[in-house]
This record gives structure tokens, sequence and C-alpha cells, in this order.
């Protein structure tokens, strides 16, 4: 890219920052707003009473280990490129996509409990609530699965190394987010039945 | 300099020959897009106007038999020639939407965010070109579907452009509800997406990519106001997005997020549990914002302007920009004074209060500066500097209103009338769209290489300041006497039958002032290909734009990006005592009134203060680190 070549120049300069990886960063801010809008809507919801409390499917802990296990992977694949040892990296990014996979499946199986435990979509909002909640964060969460096999894609035509780290650091930081992400929704349904 | 650079000049010297389609179509140029939001929110603009002067004609004369629209409008006028009811309904909607989200949202941060970050603070383009291209082009499919939905055989949306639900939510509610709502709601999804794709872009370059030297406190205020417009937008559309997501899967899905125990037509409905008021919550928490997503570049522009054109720095710079923060992190704490007679708590109503009250400070700040860099200044009233204190001149008396309606008891009785109707016209739409049209006159050479015709400027000037005083004016007491808004027509009311003069009158002034654009538009066009040449800085600015080539290519300076000494508001600044004693009077003329930021000051030694001239060493070590490097 043209644009970080001069840069690199200015000496008046303070505070710049590689101008994808800022924008990743805003990205993830739009994330949170939407999410934070979502959580501050159910508890303005809850508020007003006629709220159906449940158990949450036992499933969503086993899910929230997985996450939590694959951000280990992340950063030892991030680490691996950090050290040109792309082998390492390409086992690292693999495991992680696919215990991601494998959180996405359970996702889908803890709705499955939901639904034998009658509780639907279309009902109730306390349950429509945390279909939308685990809905949107499964879709954000294949966004992150593409964006790993884009990274894969790079470490096999060893486009990933400890020279050019921006595009893993990138993906690191979204994985790091999606499994932070998940982990304040689900405390945040456990609190608030 | 160093190889880096000259290497980067060389990959931008020649101009880049694509294609028709490359360069005016798919083009990742910000100075094509920027013309392409332009000319997509003119289009939209005029649509919008052309939708108001239909329901002013329905709302001034009632009776008018209105059969010569049936070419245009087909079924919606009936045998009698009366406008359908629920169509005046979606043309309200659709005025609203496409005024605030389309014309002077995309439209207005689109155009000069997109145009003028890079030029002013000396990048080549925006961070990334496509994405700002993609931007472009996710509001393009947004503004197609929306427009399809004006030719649904049920209708536009027609709930109003806050959509409020259960009226939105249901098809069973009205005939705008079924298709035209999701198209709406499609529509505007996307609209979000490249609103936020935009708004990623403006923030990324200018906090990355600043030439040397362009410190924030050497920023022209117009790149603080797009900053912080990016920025209120980054974290307030997010929201609109859930809000909409949530009324998407009530109506498709069948949840129940905002409905509860309603009946249409004697029948229950199986919706429980919802809270209409929770999208309200929702909805203003982006709604709110977005009045200072669309009014704030428009000052920004407007600071510039003045300044330019007074001859004279701005006054109070930091505290302009001091204010333009304090409206940004308030704006995110009032939106429910949208909502005082939703049946909210009291006490919660006084504390909405308070803080909206307060917003009346930043902005008194903002109109104290324009009135003090106007005051004594040596004016030169170009059209864009009369747009410029027309906007302020708005804003003031738009502004004023806001006090009475932020105030939880006055707005009790004002709620919902022409009141808040002639308010938000005046301080939002029409302050906001003349900062539009001041910066098209002020930009234009910029743009097209050409100067607009200055008398068509003064015409379109007055007829269009004038008219909308005469329009929104007189509705203010429309509204005081309890007209409330969105209503089809008042003849069955006795008590409203006193001031159908009054509409009348505004229906004409509203009539007028829209014949008076198509003066602003032959302007635009003609002047696009016909209008005499510009020259490079033709209002004799300081800022970085006014230092490329009248033309300039994709890179925007041919050679290498001008390093920023100064800040942007030298501008009729003083010989100092030093030289002054010493300067015949023809020296003394001969002195330039402005001096562009890219001049460093050990080339103007006879109007350096004291402390910049100790600056003057600072400047030979930074060129030193420069060649060394």
């Amino acid at each position: 890219m043209n644009t970080q070549l001069h840069i690199m120049e200015e000496p008046k300069k303070t505070f710049t920052i590689h101008p994808k990886k800022f924008a990743m960063w805003l990205f993830i801010t739009t994330v949170v707003m939407i999410f934070a809008s979502l959580t501050s809507a159910y508890i303005v919801r809850q508020a007003e009473g006629n709220w159906l409390i449940f158990e949450l499917p036992k499933i969503l802990w086993v899910n929230s280990g997985i996450i939590l296990f694959s951000s280990i992977f992340m950063h030892w694949a991030y680490v691996s490129a950090k050290n040109d040892n792309t082998k390492n990296v390409k086992i690292g990014i693999g495991a992680v996509a696919i215990l991601g996979f494998t959180f996405l499946i359970g996702q889908v199986m803890a709705w499955g409990d939901l639904v034998n435990s009658n509780i639907f979509l279309v009902g109730n909002p306390s349950g429509s609530f945390v279909y939308v909640l685990t809905g949107l964060h499964s879709i954000h969460l294949v966004g992150g699965l593409i964006f790993l096999l884009i990274v894969l894609k790079s470490t096999i035509k060893l486009k990933v190394h400890s020279k050019n780290m921006a595009q893993i650091e990138m993906c690191t930081t979204f994985w790091h987010f999606l499994g932070g992400l998940w982990l304040y929704l689900f405390i945040f349904l456990l609190l608030y039945r | 300099m160093s190889t880096e650079d000259t290497m980067h000049n060389n990959e931008h010297d020649h101009d880049h020959h694509g294609n028709f389609w490359t360069t005016y179509v798919f083009s990742t140029d910000h100075k094509m897009i920027a013309k392409q939001f332009l000319i997509s929110g003119i289009i939209w603009a005029l649509l919008g106007g052309a939708l108001s002067v239909i329901f002013r004609l329905q709302l001034g004369f009632p009776d008018m038999d209105l059969s010569w629209l049936k070419p245009v409008l087909g079924e919606w006028i009936d045998i009698q020639g009366k406008l359908d009811p629920e169509f005046y309904l979606a043309l309200v909607t659709m005025h609203g939407t496409i005024m605030v989200f389309f014309v002077l949202t995309a439209g207005l941060s689109g155009t000069f965010s997109n145009f003028l970050i890079p030029l002013q603070i000396g990048a080549r383009d925006m961070a990334s070109g496509f994405m700002n291209m993609l931007s472009y082009w996710f509001f393009f499919t947004s503004s197609t579907i929306m427009f399809i939905s004006l030719f649904l055989e049920t209708g536009p949306a027609s709930g109003g452009w806050v959509i409020y639900p259960p009226l939105s939510a249901l098809p069973q509610a009205m005939s705008g509800s079924g298709l035209g709502m999701t198209m709406w709601l499609v529509a505007m999804a996307l609209f979000i997406v490249s609103t936020l794709l935009g708004g990623i872009n403006y923030i990324t370059t200018i906090i990355n990519m600043r030439t040397d030297g362009m410190s924030f406190t050497k920023l022209p205020l117009t790149i603080w106001a797009f900053f912080l417009t990016a920025i209120i937008g980054l974290l307030s559309f997010p929201v609109l997005l859930s809000a909409a997501l949530l009324l998407i899967f009530d109506r498709s899905f069948g949840t129940s997020f905002y409905l509860s125990e309603i009946y249409i037509g004697g029948e229950a409905l199986p919706n429980t549990g919802g809270s209409p008021i929770l999208f309200q919550h929702l909805f203003w928490f982006l709604g709110h914002p977005e009045v200072y997503i669309v009014l704030l570049p428009s000052l920004g522009i407007t600071s510039e302007i003045i300044a330019t054109n007074s001859r004279k720095p701005i006054f109070g710079y930091r505290a302009m920009i001091g204010s333009m923060l304090g409206i940004a992190i308030l704006s995110f704490v009032v939106w429910a004074h949208h909502m005082f007679v939703t049946g909210m708590n009291p006490f919660l109503g006084s504390i909405f209060t308070l803080l909206t009250l307060i917003i009346a400070i930043p902005s008194a700040v903002k109109v104290f500066n324009y009135l003090t860099t106007l005051w004594k200044g040596n004016l030169i009233f170009t059209p864009a500097m009369l747009f410029s204190i027309g906007l302020v001149s708005y804003f003031i008396s738009g502004g004023l209103t806001g006090l009475f309606m932020g105030n939880s008891a006055i707005d009790i009785q004002i709620h919902d009338t022409y009141f808040i109707v002639a308010h938000f016209h005046l301080v939002m739409g029409s302050a906001a769209f003349f900062g539009m049209l001041a910066g098209v006159y002020h930009w234009f050479p910029k743009m097209f290489g050409r100067m607009m015709d200055a008398k068509l400027g003064y015409i379109h000037f007055w007829f269009t300041f004038i008219g909308v005083y005469l329009i929104f004016f007189p509705m203010h007491y429309i509204g005081i006497a309890g007209f409330p808004r969105r209503y089809y027509s008042w003849t069955n009311f006795d008590t409203f039958n006193g001031f159908t003069d009054l509409n009348m009158f505004v229906s004409i002034a509203a009539i007028f002032t829209f014949v008076a654009q198509f003066i602003f538009l032959f302007n635009f066009f003609y002047s696009m290909f016909k209008g005499r040449r510009a020259t490079a800085n033709p209002w004799k600015s300081t800022t970085l734009e006014w230092t490329t080539p009248v033309d300039p290519g994709h890179g925007n300076w041919p050679g290498d990006i001008p390093k920023v000494y100064r800040w942007p508001y030298d501008l009729g600044k003083p010989v100092n005592d030093e030289y002054a004693a010493k300067f015949s009077d023809e020296e003394m003329k001969n002195v330039p009134d402005f001096i562009p930021q890219n001049i460093p000051f050990s080339k103007t030694p006879e109007t350096n203060f004291p402390n910049e001239n100790e600056l003057i060493a600072l400047e030979d070590e930074d060129d030193k680190a420069i060649e060394v490097k």
C-alpha cells in the first residue's frame, strides 16, 4: 500500500497506527455498539415485567470453553508467525478454525435444547433475545472464520512471517474480540435472567 | 527528500488514464466519489423537495383539484382529484427519510468529507480507496431500493421517518407497512453499512494520514467537524441497525420485541410482552446524534468560509473545537427529550431537560464565534459567504425555539405540532442545507476547475433565504395554536379553520423556494461545463487544497506533498512592529493578507510574532532531519 510509505517520514507526528489495523478497531467499535444496544434493550425490556425466566442450555458452558481454548491456539499461531515458524502457524490456524466451527455447531445444538424446553424464537421476548444475541454473534463468528481461511491461504503462500504480521495480527485481534464478546454475552445472560 | 517519498511521488506523477468505467463509475479517487455523492444528493434533494410540494399543496389548498398530478401519481389521486390520505402519509415519511438520510447525511458528509479530508490534511487519497468506493455503491444500492419503493402498488413506508412500531410493524395497520416498509428497512440497512464504511475511512484517514506538521491543532475546522461527525456516526448508526434488526424480526418472523396485546379489526394478535417504547429508545439513541451528524459538517464548512471571507482568523479556534466536542458528547445523552410524552418518569424527564439545555452552551459559543469573526472583518460577500451567514441566522432563530421544546413541561403543549416542524426545519434542515450549498459554491472551483456564476448565486441566495423564513416563521404560530403534524387536513375541525390563510401562505412560500432551487441547478450544471475557468486559489484561502493544481489528478499533488508549518487561519495577519517601522507604504501594501499553511515562518519575517520567530530554528532542524533520512 502506498499509504504507509510517507507516514514513516513525518518527524512531527506523534501518533499513527497502521491504517488497516486502526480501521479494524473502528469496525470492532461498531460491533460493540450493536451488542451494547441490544443488551441494554434487553435490560430495558426486562424492567417492564412480563418476562419469562428459563434455564440456559448447559451446552453453552462447553461452547464457552471451546472458544476460550481457540483463543489460546490463535495466540500460539500469532507467536509462531512472529518466530517465522510457518508450520506451527498453519497448525494453529487450522485448530482455531476447527474449534470455531465446533463452537458454531454447539450454538446450533444449544438452540435445539432451547426448542426442546419450549423456548422458541417467537414467544416471550426473553427467549427471542437469546436467539437474536447468539445468532448475531454467530454471524460475526462466520466472518471471523472466513478471515481465518484468508490468513491460512496467505500462510500457505508464505506471506505470513515476522516481517509481514499485519494480516495475522488483525485476525488475532478480531478472533480474541469474538471470544471476549461471547464471554460478555454469556455472563450477561447468566446474570440477567 | 527521502527515496521512499520520491518513489511514491513518481507513482503519482502521471495521471491514471482509466477508461470511462474506472474514471467516472467505479472510481477509487476520493474526489470522484465525492462528486458521485454530490450529484446523487442533488437528485435526492430535488425528489424530496418535490414530495414536500405535493403535500404542501394538500395542506394549503385542501379543496384543490389535483387531477393534473395524475400522470405522475396515478391511482394515488382519486376520481374527485383528491390526494389519497394514506399516500399523504407516505409523502411525509419519504420526504423526511430522503432529506435526513439521503441528502443531509450521505449527500453532505459523503461529498465534503470525501472531497476535503485528503485535500486539507495533505494526503494522496483516503486510507482505503476501495472501501470508499464500496461506501458509495452501498449508498447507491440503498438509494435504488428506496426509489423503487416509491412506486409500489401498496405505497412506500408511511409510518413517519421515525417508523414507530406498532404502526410500522403491522401490514394490517396501513398499506405502507407492507412491502414498502420492508424495502425501507432493507434500504436503511444498506445505508448504514455505507455510512459505517465511509466513517471508518474518514476517521482512519484523519488520524493516520496527515502530512508532516499537520498536528491536530493545525487542522482546519472543517476537518475537525468531519472527524467528530464520523465518530458520532460510528457510535450511533449501529444502534439504528439493532433497532431495525429487532423490527425486522417482529415483522417477518413473528417475534414480539415491540408488539404487545394489539387488536386489529376486533381480532387479537398473538404477540404479547413487547414494548413499543423500547423502539423509541433505540431509535432516538441514533436519532438525536443524527441531528448533529447532519449539522456539524455544515458548521465546519461555515467556520472555514466565514473566516476566509472575513479575511480574519476564526475567533476562538480552540473554543470552536471544544464546543464541537461538547456537542458531540452531549448528543448521546439527550435522546429522551424526544420522548417526554411517552409516560416517562417526570424526574427522568427533568434530567433530560437539564442535559438538553446544556447543549445551548456550546451552540451559543459557536454562534458567538461566528459573529465575532465577522465583526470588523474585511467582508467579501461571495455566494458561499452569504449562505454561511444564512446558516448562522437559521442556527440562531431555529436554535432559540429548541429551548422551549427542551423543557419537558412546555414540550407537552407543543409536542408533535407544527412548532417542532418549524424548529427542526430551521435549525437542522435549512441550516444544514445552507452549509451544504455554501460548500458547493466555495469548493466548486476545486471540484470542477470552473467558477459558478456569482450573480445567479446571489439571486439563489436571497430567494432561498427569504423563502425559508416565509415558510417556517408562520409555521411556529400554526404550531403554537396546536396544529398537529402529519394530519392530512384540518377542515373537519372548527378549531383549526382560522389558520387556513396562513397555511396557504406557507404553501405558496414553499413552492416559491422550491422553484428557486432551479436557479442553482442551472448554475451548477452550466458552470460545470461552461463556467469561467478558475484560478488555483480564487478565494485567497490558506488551506492545503488550494495548493494543488486547478484540476488535481489522482494523487492530488503532482510533486511532493506540501508540509505544514502554521495553523489554517493566518488571514489578514498584521505586519509586526519591527518591520512596520522600516517598511514604506508601498511595501506595506505588498504584504499578502493571507499566508497558506505550507509557507514556513522563515519566509514571512515581516508578519511573524516573536514566538513564531523561535519556531524558525526548529523548522530548519526538521528539514535537516528529513534530509538525513
